[in-house]
């Protein structure tokens, strides 16, 4: 038999079912005794085979799965383990390359809704997964297989926000040759980068890095720019979004599309009531200080101090921020390195810091580095003179810290960088933050040395505040447009963290950038472009594969009263020739409206049909 | 099967052993089973008496699915669907919201409480809703104690 090949499924054939219940490693085997729960399942009617799996998803997993198709000649399997949400169409798949139509095959979740939310229950929880592995199997008694039908896809995208995320994701799509509407509601492309003063790593202007990828967009012919505008409404599904855009002082754009990019990015969180934000003069926010910066308007300044984690980790919010580390050194080091140009003391305009790409001198610095330390740890002189002291002593910059995440090699070395252009970074604890107050005229902080274990003061002319990311204020309503989830933090909520990072749990919509949480300009673009390749997947396809879940008509039982045909929201029912109902298979949608309404009980959905989810409520109420 | 039959009890503080209640949810696929989910994914801990089924939007729910729950020794239903304009549907759910409407009076003529039967809105970023509805809902079938269908048999 090929691999391919599907198993003609004779509908009176006798139900041969598999049960493979998953460990998930530690996160269901950890809180539910899988093994009996297993055995448990041998004893279930039509069960032949059952077993349990580590990992039921990975290779050797999925492998038992098309074994025990072959060996033990399965025609019903079932899995018991995290989300059909994530994982069923991994299985699916397998049972299909395993000759087995996927409608034969029926998820159960023993993880997300028993072992994940019952941790401290295990008796119970272990209860409750033979449970529902017992209401699964009933269920996968009664399965049929199924056809699907093809939907065509509109070849054409959406990407909503035009920050850089939105921006390479709307280039990428049109690059593959995709028309795609770009709908930004600022009146300029750019997003949040066009706050910032010079980025990370490169050292370059944030307006100059960004302006290839602004003058790409705007002449690429297949983006369509909609700025000054937003998505009003979106209706439909994977392949068919009908979407209405509202542009300021025009007319609605209706137009349909058939995947969705969300770009929508971030606001930096606002320290009101903070370290005296708001409350003394020359306290701002990194935002704040960057414009500052950028505008060439930083007053003088002889004394700076960076607070970080203003708000974040645990305080306002539970995250870390990611970036505002790496932002603070960057600007420590514009400080001592660049100050006098800032101020607009300096003759030319643009480009602030020229400096040799970082990447060339890795080895190098490492090398010398290293070196250097060695020659330390052996009490040998002479690396001092090598310590070049810049123009940090005409100015002083202190980052008051609990932890430096410097991550990855290049920020590594800038913040030893920070350090090597004295920049002094000095640690707190959450308990005991610095303290900013003003002593006459004079701005001041007190803190708390880990190290000296000694409480100190210092006056400072500006207090910079790294506050973190948050979400953009609409995102709940963005969410209920699109129907996608929000997580705990309010960041949009991909399907799955690892495996699935840039799609919604929704098909047909995928997520990049900041929207769904704090990254820097390199992984908000890595993501866009992952996003990208995502959404053009169908697109370039040109159809999905509708799930085979519609209603169907009993003529027997049907009185022809059009109940039905009154409220299916799709239009979907019609009468035929004889009076009776008819099921428009291609404009169902399977939500089942019509058959909970139907009075006579003529209406039934393809694989979730009455009978199906009676059983499953009949297996769990009756007496064990 | 008989072997591994063990009643499923819980020791209530004056020692009298009350069957474990017997909860249904029926989940719509697109924001309630998304939400509990989510629930799941942040660990959220909630008593483990309810056992879940999965329809596509709550307005599948046909009124013979909750009256046969309820004749099978159901202790209580809740049907779980999307916030009112939210339903994947078009509306699906404010058929929902009638029918249960309907249905709440019509299990009260059977003899069964009708906060047995409960429907709540979860959507797919509403973790924390859906631990607090199945921590309440589990409250008051506790309290409202086992169905009448079960002490019939008795
Ligand atoms: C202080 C600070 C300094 C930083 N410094 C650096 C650095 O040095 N280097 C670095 O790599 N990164 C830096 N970053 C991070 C960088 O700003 C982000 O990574 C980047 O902006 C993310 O781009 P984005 O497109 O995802 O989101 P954004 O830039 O926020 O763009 C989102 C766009 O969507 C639009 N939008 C929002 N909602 C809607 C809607 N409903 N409809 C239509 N349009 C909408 C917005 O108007 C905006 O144009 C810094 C961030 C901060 C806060
Ligand atoms: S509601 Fe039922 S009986 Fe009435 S027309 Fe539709 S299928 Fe036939
Ligand atoms: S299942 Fe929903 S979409 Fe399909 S015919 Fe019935 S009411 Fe209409
Ligand atoms: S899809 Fe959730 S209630 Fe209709």
């Amino acid at each position: 038999m090929t691999m391919a090949e599907t198993k003609k499924t004779d509908p009176n054939e006798k139900p041969r079912i598999g049960v493979y219940v998953c460990h998930c490693g530690s996160n269901i085997g950890g809180f539910v005794d899988v093994p009996s729960v297993a055995e448990y399942a041998k004893t279930l009617p039509d069960v032949v085979y059952a077993t349990d799996n580590l990992y039921t998803c990975a290779e050797d997993g999925l492998t038992s799965i098309r074994e025990g198709i072959r060996k033990h000649n399965l025609n019903r399997v079932v899995v018991a383990s995290c989300t059909p949400r994530t994982h069923a169409p991994l299985f699916q798949t397998t049972c299909e390359s395993a000759g087995l139509n996927k409608y034969l095959f029926t998820f159960v979740n023993i993880r997300e809704h028993c072992s994940w939310v019952h941790m401290k229950e295990k008796e119970k929880a272990t209860l409750k997964a033979r449970d529902l592995i017992k209401m699964g199997v009933a269920r996968a008694r009664l399965l049929m297989p199924q056809e699907e039908e093809k939907v065509d896809v509109e070849p054409t995208g959406l990407v909503i926000g035009g920050g850089v995320s939105g921006m390479t994701a709307a280039l990428s799509l049109a690059d593959m040759g995709f028309p795609v509407h770009l709908v930004e509601k600022e009146g300029e492309l750019g997003g949040f980068v066009r706050n910032l003063n010079n980025l990370y790593v490169t050292e370059k202007s944030a307006t100059e890095t960004i302006k290839p990828l602004i003058e790409k967009v705007k002449a690429s012919k297949n983006v369509k720019l909609h700025l000054n505008s937003q998505v009003k409404s979106v209706e439909g599904f994977i392949g068919n979004y009908d979407v209405v855009m509202a542009s300021k002082g025009a007319e609605d754009i209706k137009t349909k599309v058939g995947t969705i990019v969300v770009a929508t990015g971030a606001l930096e969180f606002v320290p009101e009531g903070l370290y005296g934000y708001n409350q003394y003069p020359n306290i701002v926010t990194l935002t704040e200080f960057e414009i500052l910066c950028k505008k060439k308007s930083l007053p003088s300044l002889k004394n700076v101090a960076f607070i970080q984690c203003v708000g974040s980790r645990g305080q306002k919010v539970s995250y870390c921020s990611r970036i505002c580390c790496n932002v603070a050194i960057k600007n420590a080091i514009n400080i001592v390195d660049n100050y006098e140009n800032m101020l607009g003391l300096a003759e030319k305009n643009g480009t602030i810091i020229d400096t040799v790409p970082v990447e060339k001198k890795v080895p190098d610095e490492i090398l010398e580095r290293r070196r250097r330390r060695r020659g330390r740890e052996r009490g040998e002189e002479g690396e001092a003179e090598e310590v070049k002291l810049g123009p940090s002593e005409k100015i002083e910059v202190t980052v008051f810290n609990r932890d430096v995440m410097a991550y990855g090699v290049e920020h590594e070395l800038t913040y030893n960088k920070a350090r090597e252009h004295r920049v002094k970074f000095v640690r707190y604890t959450p308990e005991n933050p610095p303290k900013v107050f003003m002593e006459g005229n004079q701005l001041m902080v007190s803190y708390f040395h880990e190290t000296l274990k000694l409480d100190r003061s210092m006056p400072v002319d500006m207090v910079v505040l790294s506050t973190p990311m948050v979400p953009q204020l609409d995102t709940r309503e963005m969410s209920q447009m699109l129907k996608v989830p929000q997580g705990q933090d309010g960041w949009f909520l991909e399907a799955h963290v690892k495996l699935r990072p840039v799609d919604f749990a929704t098909d047909g919509i995928y997520v990049c950038g900041t929207c769904k949480g704090p990254a820097d300009i390199t992984e908000a673009a890595t993501q866009a472009a992952a996003a990208a390749s995502r959404a053009a997947i169908p697109m370039a396809k040109g159809y999905v594969q509708a799930e085979a879940l519609t209603s169907v008509v009993d003529d027997i039982k049907c009185s022809g009263c059009g109940t039905c045909i009154q409220v299916c929201p799709y239009g979907a029912m019609r009468k035929n020739d004889k009076g009776l109902a008819e099921t428009i298979v291609a404009a169902c949608k399977g939500c089942g409206c019509c058959g909970a309404t139907c009075p006579e009980m003529a209406i039934t959905m393809t694989n979730y049909t009455d009978a199906q989810l009676l059983a499953e409520a009949k297996a769990t109420l009756e007496e064990v | 099967m008989s072997s591994e039959a063990q009643p499923q009890t819980t020791a209530h503080a004056t020692g009298v052993k009350e069957p474990d209640p017997k909860i249904l949810v029926f989940c719509c696929n697109w924001c309630s089973y998304a939400g509990a989910d989510l629930a799941g994914v942040s660990r959220l801990q909630m008593p483990p008496y309810f056992r879940t089924i999965r329809v596509m939007c709550s307005a599948r729910v046909d009124p013979e699915f909750v009256l046969r729950a309820f004749q099978r020794g159901a202790d209580g239903v809740l049907v779980a669907g999307c916030h009112p304009a939210d339903c994947h549907y078009i509306g699906g759910n404010y058929r929902t919201r009638r029918r249960i409407a309907l249905l709440k009076m019509l299990i009260q003529q059977f003899g069964f409480d009708p906060d047995r039967l409960r429907l709540e809105w979860v959507s797919a970023g509403e973790g924390e809703k859906f631990q607090k509805t199945i921590i309440e809902f589990t409250n008051t079938i506790k309290e409202l104690g086992p169905s009448p269908m079960a002490r019939g048999d008795e």
